[in-house]
């Protein structure tokens, strides 16, 4: 992966734009947050290979970025993004890697289903 | 040092690496005496974490890597029947509860196994590693007392201690360190950091370092504190 030109992945953004396209988006601390640290509230979220269409990709300048999806009925975004490539699927891949190389984020965009 | 013989060992943990701290001298031992050892392992650790930064590699690409690893981990420790069991990390718990019970009894009528290893019900931290739990001892309780295999089960929740007290098996895994070595380096994505500690550890002359190179520990399953009253 690289880290997030910001043209780039606009641009790759856009090509998904208006398709079906399959996603997979994840937040996570690790099922050992709490164990670690009594103190962690731990939380996290995941779906995969939800179908959807959307028609406004967007990723913001911050860094680490957010990267948001306006659907003609609702959204998707993900925070905390600093990595991205296209895999030999062609499948656009976003990741946000913690200071530790933890990942904590992940948004993915494929116009074919992801495995299992 | 030599266990006491066994049958057959069957292995059962949800996520590759799981065997690497706790277990691998064991079931290293195990293979060094020819016992049969079977390793069932539940998903491939979709969901891990170390990814690295720079990341060596994404969310699509590490089940690949740590298959890699388990066939490797395996290799160091002997292990020719390693099964891969299809499921996906963080999802054990959702599946369905009765499917999860017959493949534990699936694979306990096929290997007739005389000990299970796996881990401590409730006091097992991740949710996947509950799950297993939860559904081996069930497998287990099914089957008439006197025919059930033994269970040595791997706990290390917080309130352990509170809980369960002293490990009642402490075993000496000295004369195969090497091979746990290998083991936990087979792991590399999972353990680098672990590894690298350790080393420090060691040069610091701290005794707890060597602890992990000598000893591994688990708890008989309490029947007769059975951590539900039926499923
Ligand atoms: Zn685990």
């Amino acid at each position: 992966m690289e880290i997030v030109q910001i043209e780039k992945l606009q641009q790759l953004l856009n090509s998904f734009a208006n398709k079906d396209v399959y996603i997979h988006l994840e937040t996570t601390n690790g099922a050992y947050a709490s164990h670690f640290n009594e103190k962690v509230f731990n939380a996290g979220a995941f779906i995969r290979n939800v179908k959807l269409q959307y028609e406004l990709g967007k990723v913001t300048a911050d860094v680490p970025h957010r990267v948001g999806l306006k659907m003609a009925h609702g959204w998707v975004y993900a925070q905390g993004i600093t990595h991205y490539e296209i895999d030999e699927q062609n499948r656009l891949l976003m990741a946000g890697h913690d200071y530790d190389g933890k990942l904590a984020v992940a948004l993915e965009i494929s116009e074919t289903p992801f495995t299992y | 040092m030599a266990l006491q013989p066994e049958r057959h060992v069957l292995v059962v943990f949800p996520h590759p690496d799981d065997e690497a701290f706790g277990v691998s001298g064991t079931i290293s031992t195990y293979v060094n005496q020819g016992t049969p050892v079977t390793y069932a392992c539940l998903t491939l650790g979709e969901m891990g974490r170390n990814l690295g930064n720079p990341p060596f590699a994404t969310r699509e690409t590490l089940p690949l890597v740590r298959k890699k690893e388990l066939i490797a981990s395996c290799e160091a420790m002997g292990v020719t029947d390693l099964r891969m069991m299809g499921l996906r990390d963080k999802t054990v718990e959702f599946e369905d509860d009765e499917k999860m019970v017959q493949m534990m009894t699936d694979l306990i009528d096929e290997l007739n196994p005389s000990l299970i290893i796996t881990f401590y019900p409730n006091y097992a931290v991740h949710p996947d590693h509950e799950a297993t739990a939860r559904a081996v001892v069930r497998a287990v309780r099914r089957m008439p007392v006197e025919q059930r295999p033994k269970l040595h089960a791997v706990a290390f929740a917080n309130n352990t201690g509170e809980g369960l007290g002293e490990p009642d098996i402490v075993n000496n895994i000295r004369d195969v360190r090497e091979q746990k070595l290998g083991s936990m380096r087979a792991h590399i994505s999972q353990t680098a950091w672990m590894l690298e500690e350790n080393e420090k550890r060691l040069e610091a002359g701290e005794p707890e370092a060597e602890n992990w190179l000598t000893y591994e520990r688990f708890f008989s399953y309490r029947w007769h504190e059975d951590f539900e009253e039926q499923f």
